[in-house]
C-alpha cells in the first residue's frame, strides 16, 4: 500500500506547482507529497479466503434467529424472568411435544390453516377480480371503487359483533373475515399495479397489432403482477392476524382458540409455543411469497443479476 | 381514422399521402397547420425540425396513433413502428417481442417463431433470441425494435428518432445496417430525426417542418455510400441546417437555436 502512495505521490510532485487545487497537506512527510492522495483500495479477492456469501443463502438467513432463540434462552436461563412471565425456548418445545401427544396441536393447526388458506384464496380472487375490473374499465373504476375505499376505512376486527350476529360462531364468520383482510391489499396493489403499466408498452402493443384482450394478457396483467405479489404478502400476513383474533373471541378449535385456552389454565408456556408456531407459518408464508417471485418475475431476476 | 391504402395500388402509387393535416392540442395553437406531404413506395425521406415543431406530432398521425387531427392521411395497412426507446415488453423474451402481435400463417406457430429468428438474425442477434430484454444494452435492444418493425413487411416504416439515444459509435453502426435492411427490403421511410448528419447521410429527401407545415423539401441525390467529407454533402448539411435556423458560420446564433 506504501509502494503505491509513494509511486503515486512522486507523479503528482511534478506538477504540483500547478496542482493549488488539490488540498495541501501540513507536516514534512507530506510536505514531499504536497497533495492529500487517497487510496482506492481495489477488491483482492484471493486475499479473502472466507467471505460470508460463500455460506448458503438459507444458513446466512437463519443465523439472526438461532442467534435470537440463544438469547432468549439465555435470558431466561438466567432468571431475568420467572417462568410464569416468559416461556424459555426449552419450555416451548416442551409444551409442544405435550400438545402433539394428546393430539391437540395437529388438529388445531390444520383448521387454521384450513380456514386461512379457504379465507385467503377467496379474498386473493376476489380482490384481483375487482382490481381487473377497476384497473380495465372507468365504468368499474367510477362505481367500484369509491365503495371499495369506503369498506377499507372501517377496521375489520371492528365488524367482529356484526359478522357473529350475520353468521353464527361456525366457520363462516372466520372464513369471512380472513377473506375480506385479505382482499384489499391484493385489491389496492393489483389495481395500482395496472394503473401504473408503462402507457407506452400499451401504446406500442397496440401499434404492432394486439388487440384488447391480447394487451389484457399479455401486457396489463404481466406488468400488474408485482404490484399483484406484493398485496399476496401482505394478505398472508395480514390473514394470520385474523385468524387468531377471531378463534380466540370465538371458537372451539384453531391456534387462537389453543392460546385462550392456555390463558385460563394459566399455561404459559403454551401461549408462547402457539405464537412460535404463528412465527413459523409466518415465515413460510413469505417463502412462498419470494418462490413465486423467482418464478413469476425471471425478466426482473435477470435484470437484478440474481 | 386513418385510411388505409390497399396493398401497392396507393393513390397514384404512393405509400404516404397527407393534405392539408392539423393537429392542436390547446385552441388556437396547431401544432401541425395544413400540412402536406407525399411520400413514394421504397423512398426514404427523413423529416427535420426543431424541437417542438411537430414531427413527431406527424409520425404519430401517420402511424395511426393519434386520430385526433384534421384533414386526409392515406397510408399503407400494413405500417411499422420504431420510436426512440425500444418499448420492448420486458417480461417477454427477446423472439416473442419480434412477433409481438402478429398472428401465425400457414406455417402455424412454429413457422411465426422461425419467422421472428430470422428477422433476429438479419439484425445480427441470433444468439439473443432467448435473451430477456432488460438484459440488452441499448443499441441491441433498439435492433430488437428494428426487427419487430421489419418482420412485419412494413410499406411503410416510421423510425421516431430511433438512434437519439444511443452513443455515437453504436449510431454509425445501426446507419449501417438502416441502410442495408433498406436496400433489402425496401419500404417507404420516414425517418424523424434532429440531427442533420444523419439525414443526409441516409435520406433519399430531406424534408424540414417549421411551425406546423413544410418549408423545404429537397432530394439528396448524393451517390451512396455518401461521405460527409465531400463538398456535395457539406452543402446540403449547410442549407438544411440554415433552414432550420443554426448559421455555423455565424457562432452567435447558435445561442438562439439551442433547443434544435
Amino acid at each position: 500500500m506504501a509502494d503505491h502512495v509513494s509511486v503515486a505521490s512522486h507523479h503528482v510532485g511534478a506538477s504540483a506547482a500547478s496542482a493549488a487545487a488539490i488540498q495541501p497537506v501540513a507536516g514534512a512527510a507530506a510536505a514531499r507529497t504536497t497533495a492529500h492522495l487517497v487510496l482506492i483500495h481495489p477488491a483482492r479477492t484471493k486475499r479473502r479466503r472466507f467471505t460470508i456469501t460463500r455460506v448458503p443463502r438459507l444458513a446466512r438467513r437463519a443465523i439472526g434467529p438461532i442467534v435470537a432463540i440463544a438469547l432468549w434462552q439465555l435470558v431466561c436461563s438466567q432468571g431475568l424472568f420467572t417462568s410464569f412471565e416468559v416461556a424459555s425456548p426449552v419450555a416451548v418445545f416442551d409444551a409442544g411435544r405435550e400438545l402433539a401427544a394428546q393430539g391437540v396441536l395437529a388438529s388445531n393447526l390444520l383448521i387454521s390453516l384450513q380456514r386461512v388458506a379457504i379465507g385467503v384464496l377467496l379474498g386473493v380472487g376476489t380482490g384481483v377480480f375487482l382490481a381487473v375490473l377497476c384497473g380495465l374499465f372507468w365504468v368499474g373504476e367510477d362505481l367500484i371503487d369509491p365503495v371499495i375505499q369506503a369498506f377499507r376505512a372501517v377496521p375489520i376486527l371492528g365488524l367482529v359483533p356484526l359478522v357473529i350476529i350475520w353468521f353464527g360462531v361456525g366457520e363462516t364468520p372466520k372464513v369471512f373475515l380472513i377473506a375480506l383482510g385479505s382482499l384489499f391489499p391484493v385489491y389496492l396493489n393489483t389495481y395500482a399495479g395496472i394503473r401504473n403499466v408503462d402507457n407506452k408498452l400499451v401504446e406500442a402493443g397496440r401499434t404492432f397489432g394486439l388487440n384488447r384482450l391480447g394487451l389484457v394478457f399479455q401486457v396489463i396483467l404481466p406488468g400488474a403482477l408485482p404490484g399483484f405479489l406484493v398485496g399476496l404478502r401482505f394478505a398472508l400476513v395480514g390473514s394470520w392476524i385474523i385468524d387468531v383474533v377471531a378463534e380466540e373471541i370465538n371458537a372451539q378449535s384453531g391456534l387462537g382458540y389453543l392460546i385462550n385456552q392456555a390463558q385460563s389454565t394459566n399455561r404459559i408456556d403454551i401461549m408462547f409455543c402457539c405464537l412460535t408456531i404463528y412465527a413459523i407459518l409466518g415465515l413460510a408464508a413469505d417463502a412462498i411469497v419470494r418462490l413465486l417471485e423467482r418464478r413469476l418475475l425471471v425478466w426482473r431476476a435477470a435484470f437484478a443479476g440474481g | 381514422m386513418v385510411n388505409h391504402v390497399p396493398g401497392d395500388q396507393a393513390a397514384g402509387g404512393l405509400a404516404v399521402l397527407a393534405t392539408g393535416v392539423t393537429r392542436s392540442f390547446q385552441p388556437g395553437r396547431g401544432v401541425l397547420r395544413g400540412l402536406d406531404l407525399s411520400i413514394a413506395p421504397g423512398q426514404f425521406v427523413a423529416l427535420l425540425g426543431r424541437s417542438g415543431a411537430g414531427k413527431s406530432t406527424l409520425l404519430r398521425i401517420l402511424g395511426g396513433l393519434d386520430p385526433e387531427y384534421g384533414g386526409d392521411v392515406l397510408v399503407p395497412e400494413r405500417r411499422a413502428v420504431v420510436f426512440q426507446e425500444p418499448r420492448l415488453i420486458p417480461w417477454q423474451r427477446v423472439q416473442p417481442n419480434v412477433v409481438l402481435g402478429l398472428r401465425p400463417g400457414p406455417g402455424g406457430r412454429r413457422g411465426l417463431k422461425q419467422h421472428g429468428l430470422d428477422a433476429l438474425a438479419e439484425v445480427g442477434l441470433a444468439g439473443h433470441a432467448r435473451a430477456w430484454p432488460a438484459t440488452l444494452s441499448g443499441g441491441e435492444a433498439q435492433r430488437v425494435a428494428l426487427a419487430r418493425a421489419l418482420v412485419r413487411e412494413p410499406q411503410l416504416m416510421l423510425l421516431d428518432e430511433p438512434f437519439g439515444a444511443l452513443d455515437a459509435l453504436t449510431r454509425t453502426k445501426m446507419h449501417t445496417l438502416l441502410q442495408a435492411l433498406c436496400a433489402r427490403h425496401r419500404p417507404a421511410v420516414l425517418l424523424v430525426t434532429h440531427d442533420v448528419q444523419e439525414a443526409v447521410l441516409l435520406a433519399d429527401r430531406a424534408v424540414v417542418l417549421t411551425e406546423g407545415r413544410i418549408t423545404l423539401d429537397v432530394p439528396v441525390g448524393l451517390p451512396r455510400p455518401r461521405d460527409p467529407a465531400r463538398p456535395a454533402f457539406q452543402d446540403l448539411r449547410a442549407r438544411l441546417l440554415a433552414e432550420l435556423g443554426v448559421d455555423e458560420l455565424r457562432p452567435a446564433a447558435v445561442a438562439e437555436t439551442r433547443a434544435i
